[in-house]
């Protein structure tokens, strides 16, 4: 009884609410295994999303406007790319820019749209896939979006491991001198790494406005950006440990919610302070554990030209 | 040398960037603040136009043009409670003595002290501040501007220039609640809840007694978002509430996101704040709904012909017209409707006994012995639950 009317659902709302947080930590990921720290997570979400709830709303294909939340997110991104890659700006400030920028401009361009609906991604049964018992009812009875999300993970491992572009932009976020020495072009590489992130950041933003809701207002991404820079240093840089990782803190913000719903006399401060309390903890666990090596070796410092 | 020069570069980079942001940040404000009054203009004229017979008139009437401003919490787009004070807003601007100009989005708290205080330094005749947490910076900016009225909705602080206002939309909520408890099947309803304050308690009485009425077997069960405008969040919390066997959605949120889950899942919905049907027309079963245009139309007038007086505490009613339940959609019966539409007949002329004794509390305890009402003041400092609400008010 328990397991049908809690468990299974607060499962499949967790994927729900994860999804949105690991196509933004994968595009993170991405840009920091390539050298560049990239705090405008948020702000790339929120631009994304916008820009996809105006394309779907123009045209009606929810596909498209798919797109073109990750060509927002890309364009958006390189901004980031030029200040940081070409222009050897601070890449803390520039980020935190972008987040700001991002919010204020999605905002702002935002209003006409706010309060209407738009079409999207509905949950539907995966075929064959849905019927298995439990796993099928957590992971096959959701929206297109979600599928997708599934098997990008596989695509980034491989991306790394098995290609030599991979293996390329991970050099670069690694020893750039040496990638450089070795004949590769690290600022190449480098807006690579921050445009692919930054396409895989604004898919994420696009679930929000196209999945999640099929509703467009400012504040949509909701700090979800912020957890998703938070969760790049859980996962230790790896696509793997982001799955789990998404998925935990999509599963922590829909269980107090559910835990209330249960009709439970807890107060419910005190059950909003769980998915901080799970950043935290995220954050010492990581710390202690010493992982930190883990990091690409020259993420967050510029590529300085030979003078 | 090269290096130093693109260092430079790239702060000077970062400062622009840094600069649009901000400009950014300040612009759609500005824009608000202006774009309606250049608006009003137009409309003014146009209806000096339009009747030149009046023009004897039409000066003096210029001369007691009245700036109304209006500060909201949310955009005005979301259908929900800033869209509703915004509708009274559009009634005030029709007046033909009248400007007006409003400014959304501001967040409560420090902000809005900034906010209202500019507009008081702009020579408003009245500023509407339409959220609970403007209260303090109302109070205060009142205080440094004895010379602009004050009116704000849903507090408890009155001063010499500042008047309390709100509606009693716990009528229609008890209405909106009867409606609900004749549909559940599951006897099990859910509310997505904003905050646990007085005002939001209240509502969810409201509902709950008016749910029992009709059904006395069923529940209501509460989740706080803690957020009056999410639409993620209320979308998820109206989610939980359905998958914990919730039949019929009802809200204190600002955005139509709960009547979307109510939809998705093949359930009933009751929306607030305005008629949310269009969001979800196979779940609405009625809304809650403000109407302010009466009274901030009256409230104007006031402030033209000088019977405008402060420190008072409004609290309008279903009679006054400011609050009232949507038309109720075409999966409630009959008889439903016609039993709901009679206590509305009864609240509309001025009979309230929405919060009538008996009334027991959460324990099963009578908190409101029979033969005696609540009072006001008892309404306005509401923090427990009544019988049938499963949840917790803190």
């Amino acid at each position: 009884m328990l397991m049908w009317e809690f468990i299974i659902p607060l499962m499949a709302a967790a994927v729900q609410s994860g999804t949105p947080i690991l196509y933004a930590t994968l595009g993170e990921m991405m840009t920091e295994k390539g050298g560049v720290l990239n705090l405008g997570v948020e702000g790339i979400m929120a631009v994304a999303a916008l820009a996809a709830f105006v394309t779907s709303f123009a045209t009606g294909s929810p596909w498209l406007a798919f797109l073109a939340g990750g060509t927002a997110g890309l364009a958006f991104a390189s901004l980031h790319a030029f200040v940081c890659i070409t222009c050897l700006g601070n890449q803390v400030v520039s980020g935190l820019a972008l987040t700001i920028l991002g919010l204020g401009v999605s905002t702002f361009l935002g209003v006409p749209y706010v309060g209407l609906a738009a079409p999207g991604f509905d949950p539907f049964a995966f075929p064959l896939l849905s019927s298995i018992p439990v796993l099928g009812d957590i992971f096959f009875r959701q929206d297109m979006l979600v599928y997708i999300s599934f098997v990008i993970p596989f695509f980034f491992w491989f991306f790394f491991r098995r290609t030599s572009l991979g293996l390329h932009v991970a050099a670069t976020g690694e020893m750039p001198a040496a990638a450089a020495a070795a004949g590769l072009k690290p600022v190449a590489l480098r807006y690579f790494a921050v445009l692919t992130g930054g396409f895989l950041i604004g898919l994420g933003g696009a679930y929000l406005s196209l999945a999640y809701t099929h509703l467009w207002t400012n504040g949509l991404s909701g700090g979800r950006g912020w957890i998703a820079v938070a969760l790049v240093i859980f996962a230790f840089w790896r696509p793997g440990r982001a799955v789990i990782g998404a998925y935990l803190f999509g599963g922590v913000m829909a269980f107090q919610l559910r835990l209330q719903a249960m009709g439970t006399h807890i107060p419910s401060s005190l059950l909003l302070m769980l998915p901080y309390l799970l950043t935290i903890l995220v954050l010492i666990l990581s710390a202690w554990r010493g992982r930190r090596i883990d990091a690409p070796a020259a993420l967050g410092t510029n590529i300085e030209p030979e003078a | 040398m090269k290096k130093m020069m693109k260092l430079f570069a790239a702060s000077a980079l970062s400062l622009a960037l840094m600069l649009s942001l901000f400009a950014c940040a300040e612009a759609p404000e500005e824009k608000k603040a202006e774009a309606p009054a250049t608006q009003s203009e137009a409309t003014t004229e146009a209806s000096g136009e339009a009747s030149p017979d009046a023009s004897g008139e039409a000066a003096p009437a210029e001369e007691k043009t009245v700036k109304v401003g209006f500060v909201y919490v949310s955009p005005v787009g979301d259908a929900g409670y800033s869209y509703a004070h915004d509708l009274g807003r559009k009634a005030v601007e029709a007046l033909d003595f009248v400007t007006t100009s409003y400014v959304e989005s501001v967040p409560e708290g420090a902000d809005s002290e900034r906010v209202i205080r500019n507009m008081a330094r702009k020579d408003f005749d009245i500023i509407f501040t339409t959220s609970f947490g403007y209260m303090d910076p109302t109070i205060k900016v009142a205080k440094e501007f004895p010379g602009v009225r004050f009116m704000h909705c849903s507090g408890f602080k009155k001063s010499e220039n500042v008047n309390n206002y709100f509606g009693r939309i716990y009528q229609a909520r008890y209405l909106t609640g009867l409606v609900a408890g004749a549909m559940t099947k599951s006897n099990r309803l859910g509310y997505v809840a904003a905050f646990p304050i007085p005002e939001v308690i209240r509502g969810i009485n409201a509902f709950t007694l008016g749910v029992r009425q009709s059904n006395p077997e069923a529940e209501v069960r509460v989740v706080w978002t803690k957020t009056w405008y999410d639409p993620a969040l209320e979308k998820d919390a109206a989610k939980s509430l359905l998958d914990a066997g919730c039949d019929v959605i009802a809200q204190h949120q600002d955005s139509p996101a709960p009547q979307e889950a109510a939809q998705e899942a093949g359930a009933y919905s009751v929306g607030y704040n305005s008629d949310m049907s269009s969001f979800a027309p196979r779940a609405h079963l009625t809304s809650a709904m403000w109407n302010w245009a009466p009274m901030y139309v009256k409230t104007v007038e006031q402030v033209r012909d000088g019977s405008w007086q402060g420190d008072q505490a409004l609290w309008w009613s279903m009679q006054d017209g400011v609050v009232d339940i949507a038309p109720m959609g075409p999966m409630v019966p009959e008889d439903v409707k016609a039993q709901v539409l009679a206590k509305r007949d009864e609240l509309m002329s001025g009979v309230d006994t929405v919060f009538a004794g008996p009334i027991k509390n959460q324990q099963g305890e009578i908190a409101v012995p029979e033969g005696t009402s609540m009072t006001d003041g008892e309404m306005l400092g509401m923090t427990w639950f009544v019988e049938g609400v499963v949840g917790s008010a803190e």
